[in-house]
C-alpha cells in the first residue's frame, strides 16, 4: 500500500530493542491443561468463545421473538414461553454475553498492550471465568423446570413469590451473583494490573485507549455491583424468608427495587460500552494510518462519562411517581453525558479525517459502528426529555434505542475487535471476503431490523408484548422488522463460519500484520506463554511507531526490496538476539 | 459494477426501500397525539427535538461519510499525523453543550402546559370536585384508575383514597367513558403488581404502582364527542405485569357531555340493580334454596 511510509519492523538484523519472542516453554495439551490454566491468554480465548456461545443463544431466542412478533395476532408462541424467551433474550446479552465479552479481551489484550506477562492474580482470573459458567448454567438450568418470565429487569412486586413463585427468578438471582462475583473479582484483578504492571515508561498518559477503556469499566464494576448483589439478595429474602423490603402491603418499596436496580444497571450500559469505545479508538487510528484524534479528550471523556454514568440512573423511571425535581435532576445529568459522547464520536471522525484509510473488516465495522452508535445517542436525548419519554418509555421506540447502542456500541465494536484481534490470538487472518459479507449483512440487517421499531413505539406498541393488535401500521412495520432480524442473523453467521475456516486455513498472520502501533503486536502470533522475553521502554503512546521508526534509522532508512512473507516475518521478528 | 460492489449496493438499496416505503405514509416519525392539549404539547417539544436532531444527524453523519470515501488510501496519499487541536476540541465540546441547554430551555418552557391540568371550557362539565392536582378553578372530573392483572377499573370518584365514599361511585372496568371539553383529572395506582396508564393520543403513561399513587390528566377535545357513542382511545398496559401484559386493554371513550351524564346515572342504576340482584342471589343460598 502506498501510503505506508513505515518499514516493517523486521528487516533489521542488528541487535536493537525490538523482538520478541519465540517459544519458552512447550504449550500444554489437551482439555486438561485448559480447564487448569491460569494463563491469560487462554482464559481470554475460552471467555470469548464461552460469550459467543451464549451471543448465538440468545440471538436464537431474539429471532424466535421476531419470528412470534412477524404478523398480528399471532400464536405461535405461548405468552409464557414468550415472556421466558425475552427475559432469557436480555438477560443473555447483557450478563452472558456483552459484559464478559469484554472481559474476554480485556484478558486477553491488556496484559499483552502494557508489556506485562500475565494478570496481576492470574489464579483469580481462572476464578472469574469458572464462576461465569457456573451462572450460565444455573441460568440456563431453568430450562429444565421453568426460566424466568419477569424480564431482565425482575421489577418487583412482579418477581415476588405472590406472582412468580417458579424457581426461574431464583435461578436468575443466582445468576446475577454468580456472575456479578465474577465480574467483581475480574474487575479487582484488571485494576491491579493496569495500575501495577504497565512496562517501563508507560505513565497513565501513555495508557492505550482501550486499557483506559477496560480500567474505568472495571472501576465501574467495582462501584455498580454490590449494589445489585445486595438488591437481588433482598429479592431473595423477600421470596423465601418473609423479610418485606419491595412488599407495599408490608411498608415495603416496589420503587426501592427500581432505584437499586436501575443505579446499577444504567452504569452497566457503560460497563458493556465502554470497553467497546476502547476498541474503536483502538483500530481507527490503525486503519486510518494516523495518530488517534485528541487521546487525552478521549481518555478523559471515558472517566467523565464513567462518572456521570452513575448519577443519571432514575431517568428510566420517568413515569413512576417522582417529584418534578428529581425528573428534572435526572433530565440535566443525561443530557451531561451527551457532551462527553458527542466528543468521542467527534474525535473518532477526526482522525479518520485526512487519513490514508484502508478497507479491511475492522475498521468497516469501526464506521458502522460510529453511524450506527450515533443514532443511539440521538434517541437517547429523545429519552432523556421526561415529558417526552412518558410517551416512548416502555414503548419500541425505546427497544430501538437501546439495541442501536447495545448492537451499535457493543456488538459492532466487539466484531470489529475480534477482526482486529484474531490474526494475535490465532495466528492466522480472518477472510476478507467473509468478513466484508458479514459486515454488509449485518449492517443492513441490523437498520433494518431496528429503525422500523422507532415507528412501531410511536405508534403506541409497548415492549414485551407476545402480539399486538392489527391497528396503524404495526403488522408491516414488524414484518420488516423480523425479515431484517434474519439478514443480520444470517451475518452473524457469516462471522461464525469465516472463524470456523480461519482458525484452521486462515492466511499466516506473522507478529504485526496491521502494522499496528500499540504493544501486543510486538510479540509473535499466537504469543509465547510468557508474552515477552524483552519489554522495549515505552516513550509514546504509539511504542510500535517508535519501533519502526528506530529500525528504519539504524538501517539507514534500506528496506529489503523483497518483502518478507508473514512466515518469514514472524520467523524474523523472533530475533536470536533476543533469547538471553 | 463487479459483483463484489454490487451486494453491498444491492443491500442498502433494498434497505431503503424497506426502510422509505412505509414512512411515505404519515405518522411514523411522530408519536401519537391529538387526543389532549398535552399529548400535542409533548408531541410538539418531540417534534423540535426531531428537527434538531435530523440537523445533528445529517451533519455528523455526513461528514463520517464524506471523510470515510475522501480519504480513502490512494497511491501517493500521505496521511496527516495530526494528534488534536484544542480550539476545535472546545468548539465541539461547547457546541454540543448549547444545544442541549436549547432542549432543555424548551422543555421547561412547555412542561408547565405538559404537568398542569387547565380549566375545563366553559361548555365542558364544570364538578366542583378535588382531587390532589387540580387546575386554577379547583373544578375537575376526578376518576380513580386502579390496575390490576389483567384488567384496568375506574371508579368515578373525586376522591380515591376514601374508600366509603369509593363504595357506593360508579365503575367501570377496561372502558372509561368521560366527556369532552372537560378536564379529566386521574389518580393512578395498582393492587397487585406494577402497571402502566397509557392512551397514546391523550398524553404519556405514568406507571400504576402498588403503594403508590401517580397522576395524569387530559382533556378531549368537543369534535370528538359529536357523534353518537363518541370517539374510542385505545391504548395498552405499558409495564410488564405478567403473562397477559399484552391483553390489558384500556380505553378511553370520549362522549357529549349529555351523553356521559346519561350513562353515569344508567351505570348507577345498573349497579345498583346487579347489587339488589346479588343480594338477592345471595339470600336465596343462604336460605339453603337450591334454584337461582
Ligand atoms: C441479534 C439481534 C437481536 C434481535 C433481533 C433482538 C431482538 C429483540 C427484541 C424483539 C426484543 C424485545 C422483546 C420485547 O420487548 O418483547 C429484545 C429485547 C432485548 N434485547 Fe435484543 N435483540 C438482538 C440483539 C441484542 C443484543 C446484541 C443485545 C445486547 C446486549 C440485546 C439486548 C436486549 C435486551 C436487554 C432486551 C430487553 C429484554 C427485556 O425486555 O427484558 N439484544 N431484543
Ligand atoms: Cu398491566
Ligand atoms: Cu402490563
Amino acid at each position: 500500500m502506498a501510503a505506508t511510509v513505515e518499514a516493517p519492523a523486521t528487516a533489521s538484523t542488528a541487535p536493537i530493542p525490538q523482538v520478541v519472542a519465540r517459544r519458552v516453554d512447550p504449550e500444554p495439551k489437551g482439555w486438561v491443561s485448559w480447564v487448569t490454566t491460569t494463563d491469560h491468554k487462554r482464559i481470554g480465548i475460552m471467555y470469548l468463545v464461552l460469550t459467543f456461545a451464549f451471543f448465538l443463544l440468545g440471538g436464537i431466542e431474539a429471532l424466535l421473538i421476531r419470528l412470534q412478533l412477524s404478523v398480528p395476532n399471532n400464536d405461535l408462541l405461548t405468552p409464557q414461553t414468550y415472556n421466558e424467551l425475552f427475559t432469557m433474550h436480555g438477560t443473555t446479552m447483557v450478563f452472558l454475553f456483552v459484559v464478559p465479552v469484554m472481559a474476554g479481551f480485556g484478558n486477553y489484550f491488556v496484559p499483552l498492550m502494557i508489556g506485562a506477562r500475565d494478570m496481576a492474580f492470574p489464579k483469580l482470573n481462572a476464578l472469574s471465568f469458572w464462576l461465569l459458567v457456573a451462572g450460565g448454567l444455573v441460568f440456563y438450568g431453568s430450562l429444565f423446570f421453568s426460566p424466568p418470565e419477569c424480564g431482565w429487569t425482575c421489577y418487583s412486586p412482579l418477581s415476588d413469590n405472590d406472582y412468580l413463585p417458579s424457581g426461574g427468578v431464583d435461578a436468575w438471582i443466582f445468576l446475577i451473583h454468580l456472575t456479578g462475583l465474577s465480574s467483581l473479582v475480574g474487575a479487582i484483578n484488571f485494576y491491579a494490573t493496569i495500575a501495577n504492571m504497565r512496562a517501563p515508561g508507560m505513565g497513565w498518559g501513555r495508557l492505550p485507549l482501550f486499557v483506559w477503556a477496560i480500567l474505568t469499566y472495571a472501576v465501574l464494576l467495582i462501584l455498580a455491583l454490590p449494589v445489585i448483589a445486595g438488591a437481588v439478595t433482598l429479592l431473595l429474602t423477600d421470596r423465601h424468608f418473609g423479610t418485606h423490603f419491595y412488599d407495599p402491603g408490608n411498608g415495603g418499596s416496589p420503587l426501592l427495587w427500581q432505584h437499586l436496580f436501575w443505579f446499577f444497571g444504567h452504569p452497566e450500559v457503560y460497563i458493556m460500552v465502554l470497553p467497546g469505545f476502547g476498541i474503536i479508538s483502538e483500530v481507527l487510528p490503525v486503519f486510518a494510518r494516523k495518530p488517534v484524534f485528541g487521546y487525552k479528550a478521549i481518555a478523559a471523556s471515558t472517566v467523565v462519562i464513567a462518572f456521570l454514568g452513575l448519577l443519571v440512573w432514575a431517568h428510566h423511571m420517568f413515569a413512576t411517581p417522582s417529584p418534578s425535581l428529581v425528573l428534572i435532576f435526572f433530565m440535566m445529568s443525561s443530557f451531561l453525558i451527551a457532551v462527553p459522547t458527542g466528543v468521542k464520536i467527534f474525535n473518532w471522525i477526526a482522525t479518520l479525517w485526512r487519513g490514508t484509510i484502508e478497507y479491511k473488516t475492522p475498521l468497516l465495522f469501526a464506521v458502522g459502528f460510529i453511524g450506527t452508535f450515533l443514532i443511539g445517542g440521538i434517541t437517547g436525548i429523545f429519552v432523556a426529555i421526561f415529558p417526552v419519554d412518558w410517551q416512548l418509555t416502555d414503548t419500541y421506540f425505546v427497544v430501538a434505542h437501546f439495541h442501536y447502542v447495545l448492537m451499535g456500541g457493543a456488538v459492532f465494536a466487539v466484531f470489529a475487535g475480534l477482526y482486529y484481534w484474531f490474526p494475535k490470538m490465532s495466528g492466522r487472518m480472518l477472510g476478507e471476503g467473509l468478513g466484508k459479507t458479514s459486515f454488509w449483512l449485518m449492517l443492513v440487517g441490523f437498520h433494518v431490523t431496528f429503525l422500523v421499531q422507532h415507528s412501531a413505539g410511536l405508534e403506541g406498541m409497548p415492549r414485551r408484548v407476545y402480539e399486538y393488535p392489527d391497528i396503524r401500521d404495526l403488522a408491516v412495520l414488524n414484518m420488516i422488522s423480523t425479515v431484517g432480524a434474519f439478514i443480520l442473523g444470517l451475518g452473524i453467521l457469516v462471522t461464525v463460519i469465516n472463524v470456523l475456516i480461519s482458525v484452521k486455513r486462515g492466511a499466516i498472520a506473522g507478529p504485526d500484520p496491521w502494522k499496528a502501533n500499540t504493544l501486543e503486536w510486538f510479540t509473535s502470533s499466537p504469543p509465547p506463554v510468557n508474552n515477552f522475553d524483552t519489554v522495549p521502554r515505552i516513550r509514546s503512546v504509539e511504542p510500535m511507531k517508535d519501533i519502526r521508526r528506530q529500525v528504519l534509522a539504524q538501517t539507514g532508512g534500506v528496506v529489503s526490496s523483497a518483502q518478507p512473507t508473514p512466515v518469514e516475518a514472524g520467523r524474523m521478528a523472533a530475533h536470536p538476539g533476543a533469547d538471553a | 459494477m463487479t459483483p463484489r460492489r454490487a451486494i453491498p449496493a444491492l443491500l442498502v438499496a433494498l434497505a431503503a426501500a424497506l426502510v422509505l416505503a412505509p414512512v411515505a405514509s404519515a405518522g411514523l416519525l411522530t408519536p401519537e397525539h391529538g387526543g389532549s392539549s398535552n399529548a400535542d404539547d409533548i408531541n410538539w417539544l418531540y417534534t423540535v427535538t426531531l428537527i434538531v436532531a435530523a440537523i445533528v444527524f445529517l451533519g455528523v453523519e455526513g461528514v463520517l461519510l464524506y471523510s470515510v470515501f475522501k480519504f480513502k488510501a490512494r497511491r501517493g496519499a500521505v496521511p496527516a499525523q495530526i494528534r488534536g487541536n484544542t480550539r476545535l476540541e472546545i468548539g465541539w465540546t461547547v457546541g454540543a453543550a448549547v444545544i442541549l441547554v436549547i432542549l432543555a430551555t424548551l422543555t421547561f418552557i412547555k412542561l408547565d402546559d405538559i404537568r398542569n391540568p387547565p380549566d375545563s371550557s366553559a361548555t365542558g362539565l364544570q364538578l366542583a370536585d378535588s382531587s390532589r392536582r387540580l387546575p386554577p378553578n379547583g373544578k375537575s372530573l376526578n376518576i380513580c384508575v386502579n390496575g390490576q392483572q389483567y384488567i384496568w377499573r375506574y371508579t368515578y370518584s373525586a376522591d380515591c383514597g376514601d374508600s366509603a365514599k369509593n363504595l357506593g361511585a360508579p365503575f367501570s372496568y377496561e372502558e372509561m367513558v368521560v366527556p369532552v371539553d372537560t378536564t379529566v383529572t386521574l389518580d393512578i395506582k395498582a393492587q397487585d403488581v406494577a402497571h402502566s396508564w397509557w392512551i397514546p393520543e391523550l398524553g404519556g403513561k405514568f406507571d400504576a404502582i402498588p403503594g403508590y399513587t401517580n397522576h395524569t390528566w387530559f382533556k378531549i377535545p368537543a369534535k370528538f364527542g359529536a357523534k353518537p357513542g363518541g370517539t374510542i382511545f385505545y391504548g395498552q398496559c405499558a409495564e410488564l405485569c405478567g403473562r397477559n401484559h399484552a391483553n390489558m386493554i384500556a380505553e378511553v371513550r370520549a362522549v357529549s357531555v349529555a351523553e356521559y351524564q346519561q350513562w353515569l346515572a344508567q351505570r348507577k342504576t345498573d349497579i345498583q340493580d346487579a347489587e339488589t340482584k346479588g343480594a338477592a342471589q345471595r339470600k336465596q343460598l343462604e336460605s339453603g334454596s337450591t334454584t337461582p
